[in-house]
């Protein structure tokens, strides 16, 4: 914490299994109950038991957008941590472990050691995460908050539990408490009050309520991390919200089930990861054809194959623009944060009605699993609704038998290229929706001898109701001073951490603005193209080893970037990475900084 | 979106047109090899479904990819054509989205036995108000003529001219041991019968499963109109008790002289997966319910993230 800003980053590192959640979802509901601006980031191992996990917690007075750079406070829940994380441990931080079982090393000069005998001040407690509340207490004290906030805090956290677990906890939290105020320093000063209550969601919560806002009535899912947040939150919610939730056998049941709900009505979304969206593409090209509004959401993860399924990438780029087979329209949007990613669904879902397509939206494991403190005011959910052209009203069948469609043409080849949609059950309007080439009364023109004329036409027609449609999304925008030495253009996740190191290079005497690109297609090239010419040296920030953002740019616009900054280690960038990448760039070292990711390993 | 349930305003005002099979007749004639077993099928159902007095706009086919899975093309109702083994999954979606609407999900032995095969299990297990008819021709027809998953031990095909060396699957066997609450086989060339299967399958709440033999005439010259002809017999001319679990399992067993055809296995005690499901039982089609969040629904969700 070096700036005026109250600006503080807790580390809880242990085993999978140590209920390293539990107390910092306690430390997080405290801090945004006071108004404080919280990101957090849980580094872990696909292991359910064992393993290390280091939860990096920051919160601060002001709005921040990433992780950090460094931990003020570590909470050595096992050895382990101690080994890793001691030498990451700055003068002037704080050290806390269980002095009953953890032996501490050889720590930097200035950095406060504080062990807890955690027996001692329980009484002997035999309760095995029991050092986690007695660290509770401890980190509350350093911080100069009153037990009684934590004591709520508990109250709520473990209260479904039982008067006697939560009596044996608010014990062992004031005897942290009692001890650490006893022992051990504590902050120079206040921890401020921010102007309001926050909330707090993790991205995938994010991405569940902005499908329950946007109206989604059909979720289905199989379980992939980082993408399984989604589906927990869906079939939690599922019944008060009035939404069928559905755990398919596969992910090309998931897909095809989706397909299926949404062209008999629903809005239909359905989550996955990397490889589980690769069994979905075929279906993607489906709703395609069949013209089908349905939205996919990629959580990426490390790739390829199962890759690593615990760790961030932005490595699916190049997957969601290839998905499936043949030209066909779609839109692609990857989300900058939490809450932009709730924004985004029932924006895309609109979109998507109105263009009859499929949409893929673009998350990864560092929204996605990532915890972050929200301006409640700031959730719309109440998001406007439009399902473009739709037919609903039945209509007399005519003809003798009732059994006519009254030339109802489901894919008439309009101006705008969007053929108003009836949903099966209506009558008057009966028609097959098909995967194969058809004319525009969904006659199957795949087995004619040779049609190119009307193959032509459909294409043509389906591209064109994308491009009508396409004008409604806005082009990206560059951040900061325009005639800055650096454009630092990133997609996705990356645009807090790009927004922070921008800070950084200001306080290092360099000028850089920020180009941070959202839509992927439609892709603004004109607008995109107009920003890059003009700019002194563009960097292209991105989570993958071969550029893939980089060359899609360099496919759409021709401009190729002068300088890269990538990482594809499966963690996610620091704001220190960019900076140096900058850095080492503006001095001629390299075009292609990889930073070393030295910290949570 | 204020759109009228089939309940409110699908079965309009006025006088009931009884329909026959030839209103359900498609846009265009099959384009299946003369003789091919599947208009036996696409026959019955047209006659089923007349019969049991349904209007086309009530209906949806939904179909993978194949010789057989052209039907919906044929078929005067609602349709989809979907990918290859995706039918069931697809038509799960359509059924929990609109509950209201008749399903029928047809294709053949390669697309819901092979590719679909786990689908089809799947979709057995939910016990979902499906009515899923596979012409079975024990040979892949549309790629001109390979092993499928019911062509028998040591037949040959383009794909194994020296003959098969896997053993054939036993659908009737896979579906009533997956959980299916209605399983039959029927021969194409016994319409009559077919019809009557068909009529019950649709008629039954839960997933309903009719194997149906359907000789290829151009590729499989093992399982042909004749072989069947003399082999087969009805299951109602035996005397059997489909709430027999073990009976059917037996009968579905039998494959030589005789091959039985017939109401195998039907249990009326269990629920539908739409019956179970809370969702549906809050309203109407859930694609027809109001979109967006209550007040009170929103206010709960920010209240639990504070």
């Amino acid at each position: 914490m070096e700036s005026a800003r109250f600006d503080f980053v807790i580390g809880i590192g242990g085993a999978a299994g140590q209920g390293i959640a539990t107390p910092g979802n306690i430390l997080a509901r405290t801090f945004v109950r006071r108004g404080l601006h919280l990101c957090a980031y849980n580094a872990h191992q696909s292991i359910i038991r064992g393993g290390h996990i280091l939860l990096a917690l920051r919160v601060a007075e002001h709005e921040i957008h990433s992780h950090g750079d460094n931990l003020d406070l570590l909470l050595c829940l096992n050895q382990d941590t101690m080994n890793r994380h001691l030498r990451h441990m700055r003068p002037g931080t704080w050290v806390l472990f269980n002095s009953d079982d953890i032996v501490p090393g050889d720590a930097a000069e200035g950095v406060h050691m504080c062990p807890m005998p955690v027996k001692a001040l329980t009484n002997d407690s035999r309760n095995k995460v029991i050092q986690n509340t007695v660290a509770l207490g401890a980190i509350v004290s350093i911080l100069g908050l009153d037990f009684a906030t934590l004591e709520a805090a508990l109250q709520r956290e473990l209260g479904r539990k039982g008067k006697e677990v939560v009596e044996e906890n608010v014990q062992a939290a004031r005897g942290g408490f009692d001890h650490a105020q006893a022992h051990f320093p504590s902050l120079d000063r206040p921890v401020p009050t921010g102007a309001k209550p926050l909330a707090v969601w993790s991205g995938n919560e994010a991405l569940a309520m902005g499908g329950a806002a946007a109206g989604v009535r059909f979720y289905c899912a199989y379980p992939m991390s980082p993408s399984t947040g989604i589906l927990h939150w869906m079939a939690a919610n599922a019944r008060d919200l009035g939404i069928m939730v559905r755990q398919a056998e596969d992910e090309l049941a998931v897909a095809n089930m989706t397909i299926g709900a949404a062209h008999a009505g629903c809005r239909a979304m359905c989550a996955t990861s990397g490889g589980g969206f690769a069994l979905m593409t075929e279906a993607i090209g489906m709703a395609g054809m069949m013209e089908v509004p349905v939205v996919f959401i990629n959580v990426q993860r490390a790739g390829p194959s199962t890759g690593v399924p615990t760790k961030t990438e932005q490595g699916d780029l190049w997957q969601a623009l290839g998905a499936s087979q043949g030209d066909y329209e779609r839109f692609i949007v990857a989300p900058k944060n939490a809450l932009d990613a709730f924004n985004t669904i029932p924006e895309l879902f609109n979109l998507v009605d109105k263009c009859q397509c499929p949409g893929i939206l673009l998350s990864d494991l560092l929204i996605s699993e990532g915890t972050f403190s929200v301006d409640p005011d700031a959730i719309n959910m109440f998001p406007p609704i439009d399902r473009g052209e739709l037919i609903t009203q039945p209509r007399s069948a005519d003809g003798a038998n009732g059994a006519d469609t009254n030339g109802y043409l489901r894919y008439q080849d309009t101006e705008t290229g969007i053929s108003p949609r009836a949903l099966p059950g209506l009558e008057g309007y009966v028609y097959v929706a098909a995967t194969d080439e058809h004319d525009e009364d969904g006659v199957l023109i795949s087995d004619e001898f040779t049609n190119p004329h009307k193959r032509r036409k459909m294409v043509e027609k389906r591209a064109r109701k994308l491009q009508h449609v396409a004008k409604e999304v806005p082009p990206p925008a560059l951040e900061g001073p325009a005639d800055a030495e650096v454009t630092l253009v990133g997609w996705g996740s990356t645009y807090g951490v790009i927004k922070e190191a921008i800070d950084q290079l200001k306080e290092r005497g360099v000028t850089a603005n920020h180009l941070p690109i959202k839509w992927i297609i439609p892709f603004h090239s004109e607008e995109v193209s107009a920003i890059l010419n003009k700019a002194k040296r563009v960097i292209v920030v991105e989570n993958n080893y071969s550029g893939q953002f980089a060359r899609y740019l360099r496919s759409e616009t021709g401009f190729a970037a002068h300088g890269h900054i990538r990482k594809y280690d499966g963690e996610p960038f620091m704001p220190h990475h960019i900076v140096e990448g900058v850095l080492a760039q503006l001095a001629g070292e390299t075009t292609r900084f990889v930073p070393e990711h030295e910290f949570i390993v | 979106m204020a759109v009228p349930t089939k309940s409110e305003a699908g079965r309009r005002e006025g006088t009931v047109i009884q329909l026959t099979a030839k209103d359900f007749k498609g846009k265009v004639n099959p384009d299946w090899c003369p003789g091919c077993g599947d208009f036996g099928v696409l026959n019955s159902v047209q006659r089923a479904v007349a019969e049991l007095g349904l209007r086309p706009h009530e209906i949806l086919t939904v179909s993978g990819i194949g010789c057989s899975s052209n039907f919906p093309g044929f078929f005067n109702a609602y349709g989809m054509h979907t990918l290859h083994g995706r039918a069931l999954a697809v038509a799960t979606g359509a059924k929990l989205a609109n509950h209201e609407l008749t399903v029928i999900v047809t294709g053949g032995d390669g697309d819901g036995y092979g590719i679909g095969g786990n689908h089809f299990m799947h979709a057995a297990r939910r016990n979902i108000d499906l009515t899923y008819i596979v012409m079975n021709n024990q040979i892949y027809g549309l790629t001109t003529g390979q092993l499928s998953p019911t062509s028998r031990e040591g037949m040959k095909t383009k794909s194994s001219p020296f003959g098969s060396v896997e053993l054939p699957i036993n659908p009737l066997l896979i579906s009533i041991m997956a959980g299916a609450t209605f399983v039959a086989r029927g021969f194409s060339g016994d319409g009559k019968h077919l019809v009557e299967l068909i009529k019950q399958a649709i008629q039954h709440r839960g997933f309903a499963h009719i194997d149906v033999f359907s000789p290829c005439v151009t590729f499989n010259h093992d399982n042909t109109y004749p072989f069947f002809r003399e082999r087969v017999k009805r299951l109602e001319d035996e005397g059997h008790d489909p709430s027999d679990w073990k009976a059917a399992c037996e009968k579905a067993m039998v494959w030589g002289d005789t091959i039985y055809t017939g109401l195998f296995f039907r249990s009326e005690g269990r629920a539908t997966l739409e019956e179970k499901e809370p969702v549906l039982a809050q309203g109407g089609p859930l694609a027809y319910r109001p979109l967006g969040l209550s007040q009170e629904q929103a206010q709960k969700l920010l209240q639990r993230m504070m």
